[in-house]
């Protein structure tokens, strides 16, 4: 494995990191920007993007924030690190790192440079993998399964729509020694993307890595976390972080806190290179406000490795979505959607021809128990429920076709003790609604590799730097 | 009519959930205070764990932080994040099956926690 030569990269005593929001298109004061800036910020790190909201945005190489929002953040984002001479780093763009999302930030930062005047190097870092590329590392046994494992083969490969791996901080060093201003990277793990330059300038592994990923989510390790993001400065011995708002508060409880967040396990956290071990780490008030940590540990992996991540097409989807007041349907509600499914799954196959596994139903009974469903031991009686039938079948015609089979039992299902036919309240005409192709993510898996920057390939908006 | 219960959530300052990547759950347990903390430590078993949301007991990491008040505990998701059978994305519902459970004192009866 090799590094990029950063052998004329001066060594700092402190790098200063401004993270101002968990996610580029979230929105933060302008004023906490220029007070990060003021507290000697020598980067800008911000998140573009998740898996948290799902398969989807991978799968449709969609971002889940709108333009505009993203626009408005790199407005103030651009000419605050044009202005202060320092670097912009973005990851994982357009919420799911692929090479469309890397494309679509690309566009919108070179709108607001072109109208704000601005004359900034811009580097893409491209993370997209093709099937071919990853079935030849899985041919050489070169991907192997994280936990919970699960079986891979080519065709499952071949079956996604989109495949990227999560770089680590290399690729993004690199482009920031070859000079970029702002870079815009794919997938990068949450952490990367405000290491690199720390790195970079020689700052301690684990400090920097700790640091990164407590200020990852901008305000989360505060104790207002609404109210922007987050500085950090990481030197020889440790960190100190504190928010930009200057009413907000960093404590020991805080900032320990934040390796709860969405982690599995809160003491050791992978990157590509190796993992962060905090299990010795001190958190220490140096006031009100501010917090220092030391202690914590990076451990070197004997092999380095990037994460897979991949989104497939499992079918297609309609829903439907009616609502119950009638208490004494309500009264008996298990029994009424039990009898909906028996008499829809009769129905399907008589004017279908369609057995179970052709197709696939899930039938929620909101205001019931719709979120935990048989994890609920006991729901107390709903006052009102809202019944949402969604239909996956392998086409949108399909799936909409057994929604409207259907349609006349969300409309006048009766409980056996009826004499007559109930009316329910659908909520829109038509019943049905088309939600088009849906997603899973198919791969929870990483690949060895020799070289961190291989598979991220680089490039500027200009042709050379001086 | 019988008291209601205490509930872990009653000793709490927060009990949450979220996922942790597609293929994990995370649920915390923060605790108001150090008794608060002694009684969820007690509480908050594989057992336990694997009863409220059927997953097997192998699967559960327990994580148990004094310094915090946090008992934090992670396992696989059971059903795949963004599927058809998927009623919470984010897995940011799940806590309350958790926090719902009732403090019991040695004799099976609901109690306060030991001050």
């Amino acid at each position: 494995m090799t590094d990029p030569d950063m052998t004329d990269i001066a060594k700092a005593q402190k790098v200063g990191i401004l993270v101002p929001a968990g996610m580029l298109g979230a929105g933060f004061p302008p004023d906490t920007i220029t007070r990060g800036i003021a507290l000697g910020a020598d980067v800008i790190a911000i998140d573009g993007g998740s898996t948290d909201s799902g398969p989807y945005y991978l799968g449709t190489g969609m971002g889940k924030n709108p333009k505009e929002a993203v626009l408005r953040d790199l407005r103030i984002l651009l000419r605050a690190a044009a202005a202060a001479h320092i670097p912009l780093i973005i990851g994982s763009c357009g919420t799911s790192g692929t090479d469309s999302g890397v494309d679509w930030v690309a566009a919108i930062v070179e709108e607001v440079l072109s109208s704000a005047g601005l004359d900034l190097s811009v580097a893409r870092i491209y993370s997209e993998q093709t099937p071919d590329t990853v079935i030849e590392h899985l041919a050489a046994g070169r991907v192997h399964p994280l936990a919970p494992p699960r079986s891979l083969n080519a065709a499952d490969l071949r079956r996604c729509e989109h495949i990227v791996g999560v770089m680590g901080h290399e690729p993004i060093m690199q482009a920031l020694h070859d000079g970029a201003d702002v870079i815009l990277a794919g997938r990068a793990t949450d952490t990367a993307i405000a290491a690199a330059l720390a790195l970079m300038h020689g700052m301690p592994a684990g400090p920097t890595w700790h640091a990164a990923k407590v200020a990852e989510c901008g305000g989360q390790c505060t104790t207002s976390p609404r109210d922007g993001g987050v500085f950090a400065q990481i030197d020889a011995t440790g960190f100190t972080i504190e928010p930009l708002d200057p009413n907000a508060r960093c404590t020991p409880q805080s900032v320990a806190a934040h390796m709860l967040y969405e982690t599995a396990n809160p003491f050791q956290m992978r990157e590509p290179a190796g993992t962060l071990v905090v299990s010795d780490a001190t958190y220490t008030a140096l006031d009100h406000r501010r917090v220092r940590v030391e202690g914590s540990a990076f451990e070197q992996a004997a092999q380095y490795t990037i994460k897979l991540e991949g989104a497939a097409i499992t079918g297609y989807q309609t829903m439907s979505f009616t609502g119950i007041r009638d208490p004494k349907i309500l009264a008996q509600i298990d029994v009424w959607a039990h009898t909906l499914e028996e008499v829809l799954t009769s129905r399907i196959s008589q004017v279908l021809g369609l057995e179970p596994g052709d197709y696939d139903t899930d039938l929620r009974l909101y205001g019931y128990n719709a979120i935990l469903g048989e994890l609920d031991p006991h729901p107390a009686p709903p006052q009102e429920v809202g019944v949402m039938l969604l239909v996956n079948a392998a086409t949108q015609d399909l799936a909409t076709a057994i929604a409207k089979v259907a349609n006349p039992l969300m409309l006048h299902l009766p409980t056996a003790d009826m004499t007559h036919l109930p009316s329910f309240a659908f909520a829109t005409s038509p019943a049905e609604t088309e939600r088009g192709a849906v997603y899973e993510f198919t791969l929870n898996h990483v690949v060895d590799v020799d070289d961190p920057c291989q598979m991220f390939p680089i490039k500027s908006n200009r042709t050379a730097h001086v | 009519m019988s008291e209601p219960a205490v509930t872990l959530s009653d000793l709490a300052t927060e009990v949450r959930c979220k996922n942790a990547g597609p293929f994990w759950v995370t649920i915390e347990a923060f605790m108001t205070d150090p008794s608060g903390y002694a009684v969820a430590d007690r509480l908050i078993t594989a057992e336990l764990i694997a009863g409220l949301y059927a997953v097997p007991v192998d699967d559960i990491q327990i994580f148990r932080i004094p310094d915090l008040n946090v008992v934090k505990v992670s396992f696989p998701r059971q059903v795949s994040q963004g599927s058809l059978h998927d009623r919470d994305i984010h897995a940011g519902q799940h806590h309350v099956l958790l926090g719902r459970s009732p403090i019991q004192t040695g004799d099976g009866r609901t109690s306060l926690p030991p001050t």
